[in-house]
């Protein structure tokens, strides 16, 4: 029984991580989907949303605001609106102007964005630790005599915010018109643009969701974590790449399916192994996805037209 | 400028490194014409039409349409302005389905409403259901309406061609522009092309620049003709001129 009951716990933990790695990898698989360039500066957008999540979280508390609703939801939609402008702006100034380029032009631009970003935040933040006060303490115990799972209320808001969001998204994909101009610009962007679709706001619109998602995740696992530093946003975007690729990078469930795998994987490396192991679980299952299946779980292998 | 012309061009040229692949080519296309552009095979037809459609900035050249010039415009406003084409190759979206190809293809407008779309405005709604009946009254016509909700990809061949031009219809423009419409089809299917291009003429009133390899079509439907060889013009007139011009059968068929 304790047996189980720990394997859940696990399995609570990865589902939690899991899906904030989705909600960052929807921004790595979308930007692909559209340009089929991988946007290495989206790691930083999360941490910027973690930032801002932050200030305003302290800022109003400082101001003597205590309702805890308010104080999230303010967090929220201010984290998400300066995360898009930052995702629009790194389109803007570090992808479209190479955008006709090779992939390596392009590649490196977005290593210098993200290595800009980084900084930007370390001059603007200091580079320690700040704290992030946990707004949602306490939450649910349930077990046995011997072991006992925890669901804490945070890890509660944080399946219900990713579930929201990627219903949100969904929704947005299938039925709105900007959904369908996506989707039509990343099967063929260049005859979406002579059928008047204005696919260079289609393509600023794809990395304005991207970051907002990223800024949803940030504010999530900021409070879940406690903690927020300039460089929590190169390994959670790598996590959240790997997660894209996992997936199926260019598929949007896919995207949602490989952050989770990856979260129960690590989540369940670190509660049998050790957590040590956790980074080479997730790496190792990149190494064996890029080997075996590079297309990933839900993509479609690419065609070589002859 | 005489006031029926609808699609001028003057003197464009398109060169790619070394190549010059368009070479001083000129054409007016007037309203309410069906107006093709023939030559052998990499005479710089496609090239023409890229540089047209905006897909392709042309080395130099006017492209004026309803007079104003659209060689520096990008390709989204010149399908804005009335202008939209094929290509040689189906390029539908595969994955979408068929009425999907012909709701997203109306989205021009759309954009400007991104705000009332959110906010559920009458006339947004009202708007969408124009989208929605304008994209189910091509697809009656193109004799496609059963086939709405089917992946655009799993279409015949012959049904995806149908498609495509119902696409560019749903755009409401006032030049058509078709790539080869008649490549692989087999002669039932190139008839009622024939007989949809005539009546799209005849019944909407829409201007049509053609390129086409079928002769007896091209002969067949077209008010005028341009030539080109090897990027250059050769010769325009209509139908019985061409036939009757040594030049143009030269062209074809080589020298005595």
């Amino acid at each position: 029984m304790d047996e189980l009951l720990y394997f859940l716990q696990q399995t609570i933990n990865g589902l939690t991580i899991g899906s904030t790695y989705a909600l960052i990898a929807i921004g790595y698989t979308m930007v692909y989907g559209i340009i089929g360039m991988i946007n290495f500066a989206h790691g930083e957008i999360y941490m910027i949303g973690t930032y801002i999540a932050f200030i305003v979280i302290t800022g109003l508390a400082m101001m003597g605001i205590d309702n805890t609703l308010f104080l999230i939801v303010a967090a929220l939609l201010v984290s998400m609106i300066v995360a898009s402008a930052h995702g629009f702006a790194v389109e803007r100034v570090a992808y479209r102007p190479v955008r006709g380029s090779k992939r390596l032009i392009a590649l490196i631009s977005a290593i210098g964005m993200s290595i800009f970003l980084q900084n930007y935040m370390r001059l603007a933040q200091g580079s320690r630790d700040k704290a992030i006060p946990n707004l949602l303490p306490g939450g649910w115990e349930f077990g046995g005599e011997g072991f006992v799972v925890n669901l804490s209320y945070m890890q509660v808001i944080i399946f219900v915010v990713t579930l929201l969001s990627m219903g949100a998204l969904a929704l947005f994909i299938s039925r709105s018109r900007l959904g369908r101009a996506c989707r039509a610009c990343s099967q063929d962007r260049g005859m979406a643009n002579l059928l008047g679709i204005n696919t260079d706001l289609v393509i600023s619109m794809t990395f304005v969701i991207g970051a907002a998602l990223a800024a949803v995740a940030g504010l999530l696992l900021g409070m879940y974590y406690g903690v927020v530093n300039p460089y929590i946003g190169f390994l959670a975007g790598l996590k959240a790449f790997t997660a894209a690729v996992l997936g199926g990078i260019g598929s949007i469930p896919g995207a949602m399916l490989g952050g989770l795998i990856l979260g129960i994987a690590e989540a369940l490396t670190g509660g049998y192994l050790s957590s040590e192991y956790k980074d080479v679980v997730a790496f190792g299952l990149l190494i064996l996805i890029l080997l075996f299946r590079p297309w990933g779980i839900l993509g479609k292998p690419e065609v070589e037209k002859i | 400028m005489a006031e029926s012309e609808l699609l001028s061009v003057r003197g464009l040229s398109m060169r790619f490194g070394g190549l010059l692949a368009v070479d001083q080519v000129s054409m007016e296309v007037r309203l309410g014409e069906v107006v093709s552009l023939i030559g052998p095979n990499g005479a710089g037809k496609t090239t023409v039409f890229n540089c047209i459609s905006g897909f392709y900035r042309p080395t130099s050249g006017e492209v004026l349409f309803k007079g104003r010039p659209m060689q520096r415009l990008p390709g989204f406003k010149i399908a804005r302005a009335g202008m939209v084409r094929t290509f040689q190759n189906v390029r539908l979206f595969k994955e979408m389905t068929v009425i999907e190809n012909l709701l997203v293809a109306q989205h021009m407008q759309a954009e400007r409403n991104l705000l009332k779309g959110l906010l559920l405005t009458k006339g947004y709604r009202r708007r969408e259901q124009e989208v929605m009946e304008r994209a189910a009254h091509w697809l009656e016509r193109v004799g496609l309406i059963d086939f709405a909700n089917r992946e655009a990809g799993n279409l015949a061949y012959g049904q995806q061609r149908r498609l495509e031009i119902a696409r560019c219809m749903v755009t409401q423009p006032r030049l058509l522009m078709l790539d080869e419409p008649a490549a692989g089809l087999n002669p039932n299917e190139t008839r009622d092309l024939n007989q949809m291009i005539v009546r799209l003429k005849q019944e909407e009133g829409i201007t049509v620049l053609l390129i086409e390899h079928d002769m007896s079509l091209v002969m067949d439907i077209s008010d005028r003709i341009y030539v080109v060889n090897q990027g250059k013009p050769l010769a325009d007139g209509t139908p019985e001129q061409i036939q009757r011009n040594p030049e143009v059968i030269k062209a074809y068929l080589g020298e005595e």
